[in-house]
């Protein structure tokens, strides 16, 4: 079987354009897809992502973001990226403000409901600054539904008649061909990178869920690369003991990342709540002014710290503590 | 008014909209007043309802003090029953399982048509605003209840931008959209209470709240309302509505 290297040999997507189902099999068929141990570190990961690719980011609001590996891209300066997630929240405050990313496509994008609309969000997107490109929540997820089946699009019955389709030419409104009804065919979403945070896997990448999945599953399958962060890296016995929580197999994954705490400030389910007062204080600085308070932001909170640990230092040992009670508190339920 | 009612207006409107529901629905539940309202349905007059949430939630049954941040944080799976996939439990009302699509709105026209996209042209807006999020898929599958502040820049008689569809143009052309089920059936406000007329798919009042004249309603909304000459009134908070909610968000988080 041929070895990956991180420098990559497919080409970057074209946004938005549907993969030829030849080129979706070449690129996979090129993966190194043997079972290896696959870990590397935080560091490490920038190597696996190219300017300019498009990038699928797991979890969904200010659940189970992939925040530490996000963080490490930004930080090694990476730039033009295309991001996509189902709902997005101060993940993409941070991916705009730092210049990684100028093109998000996603359902739904403030930094939480809590809080009202994003400035910074309506900063970059008013002055055209960047892209904020609208599907609704069900085409998202039938998007990587179909980048994971390999096929070119799925049939979906919403969005029809509304302004959201008028700004998406990519989607296609069609006649059933068995029963003549109105249909619209969303295309496929095939990122080149997928980040996924997850509670645990083994060195290879056989990965565990708990609670709420999302779109990740299909988002592993979907994507040409799956760099994987991890609350903890157990070993592949744990993970034959129960492997009905087994919810990424391990050849779909090229890197694993062991990161505690790796979605702070938002929440990984079981393991910690979201730190609220730390997201409250972002919320306030970065509102207040979208421009300086996000270089406040990124200088002490990403570009500052030496490592994660030490990014979790600054929220707050005491936060992070009463985080992770409330967190493990959903099985006293 | 005669007297500053003891409540506030987002207490009654998730009062007023808890009503609707009835014991035994499936409900699709946005954040804020909708999950609230819903939850305190199912600890008032419908202990067998059935709570979705777009994070993949089925029959949710959310903790008294632990109203979650969204509807994908784990705090909405407290004693759920399930938990799928967010593009499955969607699924679910493409299916047609849902009984009730339950939201917010930002901005809503004459027609149930509700904006969370742009204000101001789309491809030059003034502000741009979150996006739809499962919204759109809940209008255009479910029969809906709205729930939100009465205001006249609120409700307008074209909405900029129709996120998440209501009865489109009126008449059937929701229908010929592309879109054969589903609907708005009940807008709630701090004012009123409003239906849609059967054939033309207006929007019309149905009921005003305690103290609430036409003209009060008139006011508050950017285009000609058409009061039927039997609008009623509803019921203000009862004591015990008022305890169960104030239980169940004793931080204020959304009842304000």
């Amino acid at each position: 079987m041929p070895r990956l290297d991180a420098t990559h040999r497919h080409e970057p997507t074209q946004v938005n354009q549907v993969k030829p189902y030849e080129k979706l099999r070449r690129d996979l068929a090129q993966r190194d897809r043997s079972l290896r141990e696959k870990v590397v570190t935080l560091d490490d990961v920038a190597s696996f992502v190219r300017d300019g690719d498009l990038v699928g980011i797991g979890g969904s609001t200010m659940s189970r973001t992939p925040m530490a590996l996000i963080w490490s891209l930004i930080r090694a300066g990476k730039k033009k990226l295309t991001c996509s997630r189902s709902i997005t929240s101060s993940d993409g405050d941070l991916l705009f403000a730092s210049g990684a990313c100028e093109h998000i496509i996603t359902s739904w994008f403030s930094q939480g409901i809590l809080w009202g609309v994003s400035k910074v969000m309506r900063h970059h997107v008013e002055s055209g600054k960047a892209r904020f490109e609208e599907w609704s929540h069900l085409a998202m997820g039938m998007r990587l539904r179909a980048g994971a089946m390999g096929v070119p699009f799925m049939p979906i019955r919403t969005m029809l008649g509304s302004d959201v389709l008028k700004q998406r030419p990519e989607a296609k409104e069609m006649e059933c061909p068995f029963t003549g009804e109105r249909l619209l065919l969303v295309p496929a979403l095939n990122p080149d990178v997928a980040l996924i945070h997850v509670q645990r896997c083994d060195a290879y990448g056989n990965a565990q869920i708990d609670g709420l999945q999302f779109v990740d599953i299909d988002l592993a399958m979907a994507a040409n690369k799956v760099i994987l962060s991890t609350e903890r890296i157990v070993s592949n016995d744990q993970i034959r003991r129960v492997p009905d929580q087994t919810k990424i197999p391990f050849f779909t994954v090229d890197a694993i990342v062991e990161v505690p705490f790796g979605c702070a400030p938002h929440e990984c389910y079981g393991v910690y709540e979201p730190m609220i007062r730390h997201m409250e204080y972002y919320v306030g600085l970065v509102n207040k002014d979208p421009i300086a308070g996000m270089r406040d932001y990124l200088d002490r909170f990403v570009y500052g710290p030496k490592s994660w640990a030490e990014f979790l230092d600054l929220i707050g040992i005491e936060e992070v503590l009463a985080a992770a009670r409330l967190g493990n508190s959903i099985y006293d339920a | 008014m005669t007297h500053k009612p003891d409540y506030t207006a987002a207490e009654l409107l998730a009062i007023l909209s808890a009503r609707q529901l009835k014991d035994g629905m499936v409900v699709f539940a946005g954040v804020g007043i909708p999950l609230l309202a819903a939850t305190l349905a199912q600890r008032l007059h419908c202990p067998g309802l059935t709570i979705l949430f777009e994070g993949g939630v089925v029959g949710a049954f959310v903790e008294p003090g632990k109203l979650p941040p969204s509807t994908n944080d784990q705090r909405c799976t407290a004693r759920a029953n399930m938990v799928l996939g967010s593009a499955d439990v969607l699924l679910l009302l493409q299916r047609g399982y849902v009984d009730i699509g339950f939201m917010g709105g930002a901005q809503i026209d004459q027609y149930g048509n509700l904006n969370s996209s742009f204000i101001g042209d789309a491809n030059h807006p003034a502000v741009r605003l979150p996006g739809t999020g499962g919204g759109n898929d809940i209008a255009s599958l479910a029969n809906m209840i709205v729930a939100m502040k009465h205001e006249k820049r609120r409700f307008v008689e074209n909405v900029d931008f129709i996120t998440s569809p209501g009865w489109m143009h009126g008449k059937d052309t929701r229908r010929q959209s592309g879109l054969p089920f589903g609907g708005m059936f009940r807008v709630v406000t701090d004012l009123a209470v409003f239906g849609f007329d059967e054939n033309t798919h207006r929007i019309k009042p149905l009921a005003l709240n305690l103290g609430v004249t036409r003209e009060q309603v008139q006011d508050n909304t950017g285009f000609k309302l058409d009061f039927d000459s039997d609008v009623g009134l509803t019921e203000p908070p009862t004591d015990r509505e008022l305890s169960v909610l104030r239980m169940l968000d004793p931080l204020r988080l959304y009842i304000g």
